[in-house]
């Protein structure tokens, strides 16, 4: 609320409350998120090794173009169209049913909630470096496990199974914070309304299809959107297991964009591929917020943004 | 009512903890795996991948316990997360403050513009930081990975304690003012300490972010001195490429400092999350 008006010398002290309480932020702000990207920008349109202050040699579009007619951008992004996929497809709806499991009155709920939640708070690292372990091709323990049914794997170290064990490992790492999103959302609906359900003789699922789904949709329209914007900048998790191989094939964006700017110091061109990451999860921001969830939307944009 | 929900579930309860002790043994084998397997010797690894070790191996634990680059990069990771989730925190706090309860020409404009921070990916902005960071000469320098995260950490932060400095009400301010109290005042001695529960969420989310972040130690350290945990566990690991045993030992240990925070911070974190998440 606005003050009533006040002298000159208030107004000053005011002025300059605002100014002092607000600087710290936005000086760390500007020079560390806002210039740094747009510095992204700008050395994409430059053939440029990092060094020498700002880059010098123009070379306009020449880094896209040079990008989009090459095998890996391709298949970067064939593999995030693929993880896409699989995790709305698969692990999303695997986490509600968890959810909806959990949400039952049944003994010990807390504990395996707590338990399926634990691998979130482990780091990318300890996670990766676990399951490279795990699934390495011979006597990792997924083969030792798989040998009891006959069969054996590959795993990370074969073209064709790389993408799902991939996935899988995701799955281990994430699902619990979906089902954790999910399980919030559901709390947040009135039992009454499916316990009037009930009462109207609606059995388990026609209650869930036609009263929770339906209730759930801004949940599940957020979790989506926090699963594709985390998957376009997809990164630890490759790197530490796989390094986007064998031969490129489970590589995204991001692993990319590092082998080029830090591996081959072509800080120009890692730029382009950055400044496509970045244009990717805007217009996919803003079209699906515009699309999908401006019911949900009053006035506020929501995310807990890509950084966790 | 009451007498049917209890009495009605207890035939259909029997499948449901099937399905979660199979989940459960999804999300536990691996990690049991890996702490059993700390105490076997290599060889048995294969071929005792799940029972209990035939004797109990104790010098994987107690040589990565004995080794000093363990602790330090324990120190290092620590040091880290404290003073990032300090500055994200404090310096949020004071923004979130101002976009709360002062009503000024622009402010609307640069709200939006922390808020689209949300929209910009940390992997976008890794080249250029790394650049800068060259320039200030804080390479190999703690601070240059905790201003960065603290930056990018802001936007969250100050969207929840914006949200929850809001919710408390103006007539607090200005009793506090008519006692004479100065706008920092009320801030520090006034508005923090009842904005406690909002504060304890947004610190667990900096300092799990800050523990568990990889890409940015990654580009600014390269000296082992000032390694973190994660960084650590990836060196480790090709270093002792083919003793799995010691890795696995080497994993349960770094496990121990986030799992414990976890149990100890569960509320908060979830909290943290699922608000985040579903309110922005």
């Amino acid at each position: 609320m606005l003050p009533a008006p006040a002298p000159a010398a208030k107004r000053r002290g005011r002025w300059l409350t605002i100014t002092l309480f607000l600087l710290p932020a936005l000086v760390l702000f500007l020079l560390l998120v806002v210039a740094p990207i747009l510095v992204a920008v700008y050395a994409s349109a430059f053939r440029w090794n990092g060094f020498g202050g700002l880059p010098t040699n123009f070379i306009g579009f020449d880094n896209f173009t040079r990008l989009f007619g090459t095998e890996i951008f391709v298949q970067d992004m064939w593999h995030l169209l693929v993880l896409v996929l699989l995790s709305v497809c698969i692990q999303l709806p695997f986490s509600l049913a968890i959810a909806m499991l959990l949400n039952q009155r049944i003994r010990g709920r807390t504990l395996y909630r707590l338990v399926f939640f634990a691998p979130y708070v482990l780091s990318e690292v300890i996670t990766g470096v676990l399951f490279s372990l795990i699934l390495s091709p011979g006597s990792g323990m997924a083969n030792e496990l798989l040998s009891v049914f006959g069969i054996e794997s590959e795993f990370l170290a074969d073209p064709d199974t790389v993408m799902p064990s991939l996935f899988l490992v995701m799955t281990w790492k994430y699902f619990g914070f979906h089902m954790m999103i999910y399980l919030a959302g559901r709390q947040n609906i009135p039992n009454e309304l499916i316990e009037a359900a009930q009462i109207d003789g609606a059995t388990t699922w026609k209650t869930f299809r036609h009263i929770t789904l339906p209730l759930l949709g801004p949940t599940i329209r957020i979790s989506v959107f926090l699963s594709v914007i985390y998957t376009i900048q997809l990164f630890d998790l490759v790197w530490i297991l796989t390094g986007g191989g064998p031969s490129h094939s489970s590589e995204t964006m991001a692993v990319t964009m590092m082998e080029y700017g830090f591996k081959r110091s072509q800080v120009g061109y890692a730029s382009a591929i950055s400044v496509v990451m970045f244009v990717l999860s805007l217009v996919f921001a803003l079209v699906y917020q515009r699309f999908v969830m401006r019911r949900d939307l009053a006035g506020a944009t929501t995310t807990m943004g890509g950084r966790r | 009512m009451i007498h049917r929900k209890k009495s009605q579930p207890r035939a259909t309860t029997l499948p449901l903890h099937a399905i979660a002790w199979i989940v459960g043994a999804f999300i536990l084998v691996p990690v049991v795996y890996a702490l059993l397997g700390g105490f076997k010797e290599n060889s048995e690894l294969s071929t005792n991948p799940f029972g209990l070790p035939e004797t109990w191996v104790t010098a994987n634990y107690t040589d990565v316990l004995g080794s000093g680059s363990f602790w330090l990069q324990m120190w290092n990771s620590t040091f880290i997360a404290v003073v990032t989730t300090v500055l994200t925190v404090g310096f949020a706090a004071l923004a979130g403050f101002i976009f709360a309860r002062y009503a000024f020409r622009g402010r609307e404009a640069l709200f939006t513009l922390f808020t689209a921070g949300l929209m910009f990916p940390f992997a976008v902005a890794i080249l250029p930081i790394f650049v800068l960071l060259r320039t200030f000469g804080l390479l190999d320098n703690p601070l240059g990975v905790i201003l960065t995260q603290a930056a990018f950490g802001l936007p969250l932060t100050i969207i929840i304690l914006r949200g929850f400095f809001r919710s408390i009400p103006g007539e607090i301010e200005e009793a506090a003012i008519i006692d004479g109290c100065t706008p920092f005042g009320f801030f520090w001695r006034i508005l923090l300490p009842m904005a406690r529960p909002a504060i304890a969420t947004v610190s667990v989310l900096a300092i799990v972010g800050s523990w568990n972040n990889f890409m940015l130690p990654l580009v600014v350290f390269s000296e082992e001195a000032s390694w973190t945990l994660p960084l650590g566990i990836q060196q480790f690991q090709g270093q002792y490429a083919s003793d799995t045993a010691r890795i696995l030992a080497y994993l349960v240990l770094a496990m121990v400092p986030a799992l414990g925070f976890y149990a100890i911070a569960e509320r908060h974190l979830v909290g943290g999350l699922t608000a985040g998440a579903t309110k922005g």
